[in-house]
């Protein structure tokens, strides 16, 4: 198997899909000749033509709001909103259009789009294009909500998301971008809906997703050393959120620590805490802890940003934490 | 053939006409719950569009939408049974008013947010430019909408990929209570057409005629490739903007003054001087259309409520 980015990886899922599937196109702004904010779209507009990665002015709106007025007249759009928090503007279009129509008009109609997005912090750019609002629409009935953390699942989750009929909020981090992994020749899909273990470990579960899931490999690492096996769990899809294989494993640890990026309060990982309490209480020798971003606007000083979410060592405190009670 | 069309579209009034008055009826009896916006008085604006395209185009409502959703072939028992909350409506009873769609029909449904539905009518126009077929896109949207960024937005994205939609601001002069003088900076809001570089004109909305004929050289500017136009239809709703409105915005006297343009009585009057109809002919048309709405509205209340185990049906495909 090859080594490729991740940047490479969504990228090849795309073209891919486009050559399966005419119906599929790209909308978003500097997708074009420019090739994405972050590269992504690079070659597509050469391979595919104006038509199919279509360059938009900046109107995040009415982006969103024409990829659903597409994906509901016989087009698979996927729209790319440059950074997460410009999707702000884009919200009335997906939570009150794309996500309701199927359910208010009677189930009656799709909305088969993906809203493609990147999101996190690492890279000094403050508090207008580094935050993680991923629980914004895991809130919303009617979306999915996909987090990939490697080239190989970026690659099989997008291409599911694209096929999927639903709308879907496929949010990448800016920092992965340029990380590598084993991703194969050959076609493959990863289904939505199924976290991943990523490490086995009998002592402590730890749920993450996006970035945090290598920054608690690194935890996991470092917790080797001193005895501690850690069971790491990348949910993969936020929503819905695979709760099974959650409880799967804090049946066999009996501890969970769920890791984010995104402010504690209000966050995914409190909801991933209250689902392990409601279905698995008895399962549990200690209290479940978040370990998750400050809340606070992601500041631009980098002295500040690394301490506005958690790093290696928070995780490994946790752990050490949860272990001793 | 004239004749017929004719007929066909003072039906087609009547109904919206007399369904909205049913409507009326059955909020004060308490057998429709929550919001219910009609259209009485702008009948001459959906079912002149609708006269200039085809059962395959699409169109997308606002909430304000009963009007739509009858002009492009939405049956009246099916609306009435959406309003009334059942399970044989065209959305189930999940919908409602706000978002009454009959997307087999081409309605892509009315929404609850002011303006949301203009970029979905764009994106629908982009499907049909990237399918290469020759459907048009009726967006129809009222003078508040023509306020709000996504209507800026979505006409900057139609004029720059020049898009089969055709915009129909619906200007009945009152965002809810506030005058479009008061709060709109152009009196004419066709003339933003001009910032999106689209034709655009104004058209007196309380004439089913000029509405069809200035809609439909828009369509076939829009089925050769042509791009969007952008018409204001001036009209008037009779009723408030709601049902809790008391109409303290505006006087008797403008109502009434309105009321003398109404789109029915001068068409029927223009139907009745051309010959297309007799007077008893129209009145026995209006008879079978109360008769309509009103097995309508038994069919709806006789229809049962969804089942509660439906809750979470459709919320995914």
């Amino acid at each position: 198997m090859r080594e490729i980015y991740y940047r490479q990886a969504l990228s090849e899922a795309l073209s891919e899909e486009m050559e399966r599937d005419e119906r599929v196109f790209l909308m978003g702004e500097d997708i074009g000749v420019y090739g994405g904010a972050y590269g992504v779209t690079r070659g597509l507009y050469e391979k595919f033509g104006e038509e199919r990665v279509r360059d938009t002015a900046i109107s995040e709106a009415a982006i969103a709001g024409a990829a659903a007025g597409a994906a509901m007249t016989g087009m698979r759009p996927v729209a790319e909103i440059m950074y997460i928090d410009f999707s702000t503007i884009a919200t009335d279009q997906i939570i009150n259009i794309a996500a309701k129509n199927r359910y208010m008009f009677g189930g009656k109609t799709t909305v088969p789009l993906v809203i493609r997005t990147e999101g996190g912090t690492g890279r000094g750019i403050a508090a207008h294009h580094s935050q993680s609002l991923e629980a914004w629409y895991v809130h919303i009935p009617g979306l999915y909500v996909v987090m990939p953390s490697t080239p190989y699942d970026a690659k099989g989750l997008l291409k599911s998301s694209i096929r999927n009929d639903n709308p879907v909020i496929f949010i990448e981090h800016k920092m992965l971008y340029g990380t590598k992994g084993l991703v194969p020749e050959e076609e493959y899909t990863v289904p939505l809906g199924v976290a991943d273990v990523k490490r086995e470990g009998g002592d402590i579960t730890i749920i993450a997703y996006s970035k945090m899931v290598q920054v608690a490999l690194s935890a996991a690492d470092e917790l080797t050393r001193e005895g501690i096996e850690c069971e790491v769990i990348d949910l993969r899809t936020l929503k819905p959120l695979d709760i099974e294989t959650i409880l799967e494993s804090v049946k066999k640890t009996g501890k969970a620590i769920i890791v984010s990026e995104a402010c504690k309060t209000g966050g995914v990982t409190g909801e991933v805490a209250s689902q392990i309490m409601e279905m698995g209480f008895d399962y549990l020798d200690a209290p479940v802890i978040r370990v998750a971003g400050a809340d606070v606007p992601i500041p631009m000083s980098p002295a500040l940003e690394e301490v506005a979410i958690p790093q290696v060592s928070d995780i490994v405190e946790a752990v050490k934490e949860v272990i001793a009670r | 053939m004239k004749n017929r069309e004719w007929i066909g579209y003072l039906e087609t009034m009547l109904k919206i006409r007399c369904f909205e008055e049913k409507i009326f009826e059955l909020l004060g009896r308490d057998l429709i719950k929550g919001a219910s916006h009609v259209y009485a008085g702008e009948e001459a604006v959906a079912v002149g569009a609708c006269a200039a395209i085809k059962e395959d185009d699409y169109i997308a409502s606002t909430h304000r939408g009963h009007g739509h959703c009858l002009a492009k072939g939405g049956k009246l028992p099916e609306m009435m049974a959406e309003l009334c909350g059942r399970a044989t409506g065209y959305c189930k009873g999940r919908g409602g008013s706000m978002h009454i769609a009959d997307v087999k029909s081409g309605n892509l449904g009315a929404t609850g947010i002011v303006g949301s539905n203009i970029p979905v009518a764009t994106g629908a126009g982009l499907s049909v430019k990237l399918r290469g077929t020759e459907q048009v896109v009726l967006c129809f949207f009222g003078d508040g909408a023509s306020n709000t960024g996504v209507f800026h937005e979505s006409l900057n994205m139609a004029g720059s990929w020049t898009l089969p939609v055709i915009y129909i601001c619906e200007n009945n002069l009152y965002g809810m209570s506030s005058a479009v003088k008061r709060v709109c900076s152009v009196e004419d809001i066709a003339v933003r057409g001009k910032a999106y570089n689209m034709p655009s004109e104004v058209v007196d909305g309380m004439d089913i005629l000029k509405v069809k004929e200035a809609v439909g050289r828009a369509v076939l500017r829009a089925r050769e490739g042509k791009g969007p136009t952008l018409i204001e239809c001036k009209t008037y709703r009779y009723y408030g903007h709601s049902r809790s409105d008391p109409k303290v915005y505006r006087t008797k006297e403008e109502e009434a003054e309105w009321k003398k343009k109404d789109p029915i009585e001068t068409f029927k009057k223009k139907i009745f001087e051309e010959g297309a109809m007799t007077e008893e002919e129209i009145k026995n048309l209006e008879e079978e259309v109360k008769r309509q709405v009103d097995s309508a509205a038994e069919y709806a209340l006789n229809s049962p409520f969804p089942s509660p185990d439906t809750l979470t049906d459709d919320v995914y495909a």
